[in-house]
């Protein structure tokens, strides 16, 4: 029993943490620790759902979650069950197997649908994509909305539309190209994707979705912070100020463009300079990676 | 960019420019012909057409010995495809792209995916290049 609260415990922790991370704003200021932090605790969730339900079957054996389940092992191939396991145990135990694989399933669904829609996309880019001289190493789509994004893989390409190329000059341009670079070198795409396939396994949270959406602001800090190093913040600040005036500029009275409030905060993070909070850093750090090392012990031991 | 998808991408051309939209399309020695300064021989062409018709780029239909080919989509058409990719309105739930930032307003939705559809009502009809193109070129440029 002891076992199964220790799990609850973790769940209970989790869920603060990440409430705690979702409201902080000295995340901002850190996204590359932010980021560690989060898959910390999607990690310590995903194995903590898995243990709890195990943990509750397997309590008779009073042994921690793993050495538990190699017991039961060699106990359901002998036949012979030990005294207080019973169907609804085994059924407990059979659940926590069922989290782990819906968890798994759905991380592979989600790679292979990625997957194929970035072999499409690559495909109708090789088609109908140009190279222009003005953006050395890009692609560049005639299309008159803005746009500019990564297509991640191992041979990452960086697109930019004609619209783009009207809305931002020569310097705001640059940093914009440093900024999806970033993304293709350090392999946003992967951060993001066991956030993205929990989002699919369990659609009806409305803070795992919160938590995606967290993560994605922090991965494009983390870029922003890649081009500034380059180019210094007036022109990336330029460049999203830019991209939010587009879609200002075309909008019916009143109603705002999609994702507007992201673009603002990392406009304004841009333009007050502020110290990196290591001191913050490092505990949320710790704090994180002893929720992750708490089930990952459990089953281990 | 690779040779093949150099090819590919120059046979789609000559689809394109060739016949825009008409519905009975073309054969591999009209399109070699059209490739005239390349000198490439009919088996790779027609070897490329094949690769094009597997990626659903390219539609063909038999008369009497020969293939006819057609493009599957205008160029419009697939320029709106990757657009509402890229600014994450293609309804997908993976995360295939990472983009600098979204500020895209419903009309821009609307217009680009009119575009798509207006396609694919019409595709055996001549089609008006500027057809699939949202009014905001002005918009954008004016700044």
């Amino acid at each position: 029993m002891a076992y199964a609260l220790h799990f609850a415990a973790s769940i209970l922790a989790c869920w603060l943490t990440a409430e705690v991370l979702a409201a902080s704003t000295w995340t901002w200021r850190a996204p590359r620790v932010a980021i560690v932090c989060w898959q910390a605790v999607g990690l310590a969730l995903g194995l903590s759902a898995m243990g709890l339900p195990m943990a509750l079957g397997l309590a008779a054996y009073d042994q921690p979650t793993g050495s538990a389940l190699v017991a039961l092992g060699t106990d359901l191939a002998h036949g012979t069950l030990p005294a207080g396991v019973g169907a609804v145990h085994l059924g407990l135990v059979g659940v926590g197997f069922g989290i782990g694989a819906v968890l798994l399933t759905t991380t592979v669904r989600s790679v292979y649908g990625t997957v194929r829609a970035q072999r499409r996309h690559r495909d109708l880019l090789s088609l109908v994509a140009r190279r222009d001289p003005t953006v050395p190493g890009a692609l560049v789509l005639d299309h008159p909305s803005a746009a500019a994004y990564c297509l991640p893989g191992v041979k990452p390409r960086v697109v930019v539309s004609a619209g783009t190329l009207s809305l931002l000059d020569r310097a705001e341009l640059a940093a914009v190209l440093t900024h999806e670079r970033a993304h293709a070198q350090e392999r946003h795409d992967l951060v993001l994707l066991p956030f993205t396939a929990l989002c699919r396994a369990l659609p009806w949270f409305r803070w795992v979705r919160h938590a995606h959406e967290r993560v994605a602001l922090l991965v494009e800090m983390r870029a922003d912070d890649k081009a500034r190093e380059l180019h210094a913040e007036a022109p990336l600040a330029g460049a999203l100020r830019r991209f939010a005036a587009a879609g200002h500029r075309i909008t019916p009275a009143g109603a705002l463009g999609l994702g507007d409030r992201d673009l603002d905060v990392r406009v304004q993070r841009l333009l007050v300079p502020d110290r990196t909070p290591r001191l913050l850093g490092a505990t949320a750090l710790a704090v994180t990676t002893t929720l992750a090392a708490l089930p990952i012990a459990l089953f281990l031991n | 960019m690779t040779r093949l998808g150099d090819l590919e991408r120059a046979v789609m051309d000559v689809l394109w420019d060739m016949v825009p939209g008409t519905s009975d399309g073309v054969t591999v020695r009209e399109v070699a012909d059209a490739l005239d300064g390349r000198e490439l021989a009919y088996t790779t062409v027609m070897t490329v057409l094949d690769r094009l018709a597997g990626k659903g780029m390219v539609q063909r239909q038999r008369e009497g010995r020969a293939w006819r080919y057609r493009a599957a989509g205008s160029r419009e058409a697939h320029i709106a495809q990757l657009m509402l990719d890229a600014l994450d309105l293609g309804g997908s739930r993976d995360a295939a792209l990472v983009r600098f930032a979204r500020s895209v307003t419903g009309t821009e939705a609307e217009v680009l995916r009119a575009a798509l559809s207006a396609e694919a009502g019409l595709t055996d009809r001549v089609e008006d290049p500027q057809a699939g193109q949202p009014p905001l070129a002005d918009e954008a440029t004016d700044r």
